[in-house]
Parts: structure tokens; sequence; C-alpha cells
């Protein structure tokens, strides 16, 4: 499901600032998080009920009320912000420059794809991604066109949460965060390697390149948000608790991302590659 | 979940070894054969495509929807799963009007999309067996739409081949249709009363 792919990015680009700004804002948000996490913490169930406590312990979310303060938050700038934003973007921009933004600013996101498939030990997927950069930077024309995926090389979902899973990182409880959305320790560990990892993060200085980093934050924020709008507006209304459906659907969806990775064990050499011959004496299979 | 999973695994372990001591039978999901189970999901998506991409007003569309979902879902067994703890806590007329109702807020989900499902195609790739059933995966392609991964788990606990989950891409219905309501119940004094009027409110929202 690309709802919960895309939750997980959401609203998240447009708000990377200036480093002074950030930093200050950072400290800010700590100290809030620190006073919201120690005033939030929900109450375990008594052990004289093992079915709630068996609930408690499944649903793996000890800070649900400060989380779900995070998800009123986000809802709230959502539906003045990048809610109306988004619809206006699906409705002003024709579909075919939607698909080709979505491919471009898809195909900037390969280098950093690139680096996790190679940590993941995934030799078939790092190439897939490898060739796909290629392909679709070149007669694609930087990105815009996806004909990788027509040659052979489709797209896999590959980023550090998930890498950090394949190497035996537990995702810890569940976290709403302001902005970012549904996440987990792990995963939002992995988003910010991503970032720090991201050539376009830390490539060039100066108006232009600032200009060009905020309007790819922006249309990202734009492309993620409108893929899911449809989908959200069925969530929250056919959720009774929404809150809890997304968060059911945020863990199974990380689920299978990091299953289909872990189970993707493609042969390195190609089908079409000559196979050896067999060794003369050895028995015939 | 993960406390699921393993106590999960280790009934189908110690399941496995009564089996196996010949204490028990084995479960009846297991009489059900891939084969069988890929037919079934074939000749049902077969049908539900001739139906939304075949003619017909929505009204019609959704009534043909309606008996397929009676006749090849197993409803009462995912309504009792999603009501998970709670079923055993409900009493007989609360579990009667919640099946009721669930059932009606399932098919009115399903039907209010027809328009959705125009185009779209389903083959079927392989079986899997699992312990509570067997799944069918299968690929659902909609126009403009990258190609879904959509599992179907198969049972024959009722003695006819019946559907009792959809997985989408990784993402089980009835799992995630549970943790919505426990997660709803547990924030309404665990009153399945309170369940039952929101379901009601929601069935009457919909088909309004």
């Amino acid at each position: 499901m690309q709802v919960t792919r895309s939750l997980m990015s959401l609203l998240g680009r447009p708000w990377r600032g200036r480093h002074a700004a950030r930093h200050r804002q950072a400290a800010g948000v700590s100290a809030l998080l620190a006073v919201l996490v120690l005033a939030g913490c929900a109450t375990p169930p008594p052990a004289s009920d093992p079915d709630a406590v068996a609930d408690y312990k499944e649903a793996h979310d000890p800070l649900e009320p400060t989380n779900r303060v995070f998800y009123a938050v986000n809802n709230g700038l959502d539906r003045v912000i990048l809610r109306p934003a988004a619809e206006a973007y699906r409705y002003i921009v024709p579909e075919t420059v939607r698909t080709h933004t979505h491919n471009v600013l898809s195909n900037l996101g390969n280098p950093v794809q690139l680096i996790n498939d190679v940590l993941e030990a995934k030799p078939r997927r790092a190439g897939d991604t490898l060739m796909r950069l290629l392909v679709n930077t070149t007669i694609g024309v930087g990105g815009v066109f996806d004909v990788a995926t027509d040659w052979g090389w489709p797209a896999h979902d590959s980023d550090a949460g998930m890498t950090l899973a394949l190497w035996g990182v537990q995702d810890g409880p569940y976290l709403f965060l302001p902005i970012l959305g549904p996440s987990n320790p792990r995963d939002a560990t992995g988003f910010g390697l991503d970032y720090a990892a991201d050539p376009t993060s830390w490539i060039g200085v100066g108006t232009t390149v600032d200009i060009l980093k905020y309007s790819k934050a922006g249309l990202g924020a734009l492309d993620a948000r409108a893929a899911v709008l449809d989908s959200l507006d069925k969530i929250t209304e056919q959720a009774l608790d929404p809150y809890a459906t997304i968060r059911s659907l945020y863990r199974q969806h990380r689920q299978s991302q990091i299953d289909d990775a872990s189970s993707d064990n493609r042969a390195t050499v190609p089908a079409w590659f000559p196979a050896p011959a067999p060794t003369p004496g050895a028995p015939q299979q | 979940m993960i406390v699921s999973l393993r106590s999960g695994r280790r009934a189908f372990l110690a399941g496995a070894g009564l089996a196996a001591a010949g204490f028990i039978r084995p479960a009846r999901a297991a009489d059900l054969s891939p084969e069988q189970a890929t037919a079934f999901i074939d000749k049902t998506g077969k049908a539900l495509m001739a139906v939304v991409n075949g003619p017909g007003t929505k009204q019609q569309k959704g009534a043909a929807l309606t008996s397929i979902v009676d006749s090849t879902v197993d409803v009462a067994t995912i309504g009792r799963f999603c009501l998970g703890r709670y079923w055993n806590r409900a009493t007989p007329a609360q579990q009667a009007s919640y099946l009721d109702l669930f059932h009606r807020v399932l098919v009115l989900n399903i039907t209010g999309r027809v328009g959705e499902y125009e185009g779209v195609t389903l083959t079927v790739d392989r079986a899997i067996p699992r312990d509570d059933g067997i799944a069918v995966a299968t690929t659902v392609t909609r126009p403009n739409n990258a190609p879904n991964r959509v599992d179907w788990l198969v049972s024959n606990a009722t003695g006819s081949p019946r559907i009792i989950d959809v997985i989408a891409e990784g993402t089980s219905l009835r799992l995630t249709q549970r943790n919505d309501y426990t997660s709803y119940l547990s924030r309404n004094n665990n009153d399945v009363g309170a369940l039952i009027a929101a379901l009601q409110k929601q069935a009457e929202n919909q088909s309004g």
C-alpha cells in the first residue's frame, strides 16, 4: 500500500530549515518532547487482566497519550496547509506532469537507496537501483521518464530503517512524530541517516541551490500527499479509531517491506549468463 | 505483534506435535488442497471482474457484488476475528447484532467503491499453505497504477472454501480492522454496546 509508504515521508521535507534555526528549533522541540514524554506515558493495565495486558503489549505503544497529541497536531497542520495544497496540485497540474515530477523525485532518491541496498547486502537490488539511476538519468532525461522499469529494472523500497532492521535492530515502541508522522526509534534514526547521506542535502551553496532544495522539498511533500489523498480520506472516514488504524497499517507495511528485502535472494549471476559446463565425473542432476 | 506471532507459532507447533502423535485430526483447513484454493480464487476473481467491468448501473453492480461476497466470504468468521477477545465478553444478543452490522458495513465498503474498481484485472500467481488456511497470491492491476500483490486467505472450516482474509501488499485487512475495533473498545470502557452503536452510525452514514 502506498498509503503508509507516503505517510512516513509526509510533511517531512518542506520543514528543513537553515542550520542555525534548525538547531534552535531542535532544542526547543526536544525540550517539549521530554516534557510530553514524561507527562504522557500510558498506564499499563493491571496484571489481573491478562487480555488487556496482551493488547497493551501488542499495540507496543507506551507513549500513546503523547503520540495522540502529535497525531492531532499533525492532522490540524495537514487540514490547513498540506491537504489543500495537495488538492490544488492535483487539480491544477495535469496527471502526466505529476507522474513525471514523481519520477524525477524518485530518481533523486536513488543514490541513497543504492547505499542502503549495498549495506543490506542485496547485490541484485543494488544492481536494479544502479541501473535505474544510470538509465533514467540519461535516457530518461534526468529522471523524467521511468525507462528502467520497462527495461526490467523495477523500483523497490529501501531505506536506512530497513537496513537497520536487516541488521537485527528491533523497531522499538511506536512513535507518532511531529511533522514526520508514524515511526519508531529505528525508522526515525534511519530517516536521519538517509537525510545525512543524501548528496542533494549537502552539495552546493548559494541562493539558487537553496531555491532548488526548497522546491524539491515542497514538491516532494505535495507529491507524497497527493498520492494518498483518497486513501487517507477513506481511512479517516471508515476507521472508528484512525490513529490505531494508521499505527497498524504502518507496522504491517514496514514489516512487509522488510520481509520483501530480506527474502530477495536472487542469484547474483543473471539468468542469461552461460552456466559453467558440468565437471566430468560429477553426478548428473 | 511479535508476542502474538510467537505464541501463534508455539500453538501451531504444539498442535502439530499432537497431530503427529495421532491425538487429534489435522485442522479442517488442511483438507483444502492448494489447487482447490487456487481454482476457487480464480473463479471468484473472474466473477468479480465480470461484474465491475461489465454493463449495468451502479445499483445493479452493487447487488451482484453483494451476492458474490455472501457466497465466497466467511463474514461471520472474519467478524469474530475482528472483535478479538471482546467476542467472549459480548452477550449473544450483542454478538448477533454486531455480526449483522459488520456484514452491512463490509458490503457497503465494497459496493461503495464499485466505480473505482473499473478496469481492474486479477491474475492468480500461486498458493502458499499457512497454518490457518491457504493463501492464494494474486496480482491486481488497476489502470494507471502499479500492479499490487494481493493475497487471499482461503479456509475450508465451514465445509466449503471461503475467503477469511485479504492481505494487500503485506497488510492484512482483518488484522487492521481488529486493531481498529479493539483500540476503539479499550478507549470506550470495553463496552461492546458502544462499538455496536458506532457501527450503526457508520452503516447509516454510508448508506445515506
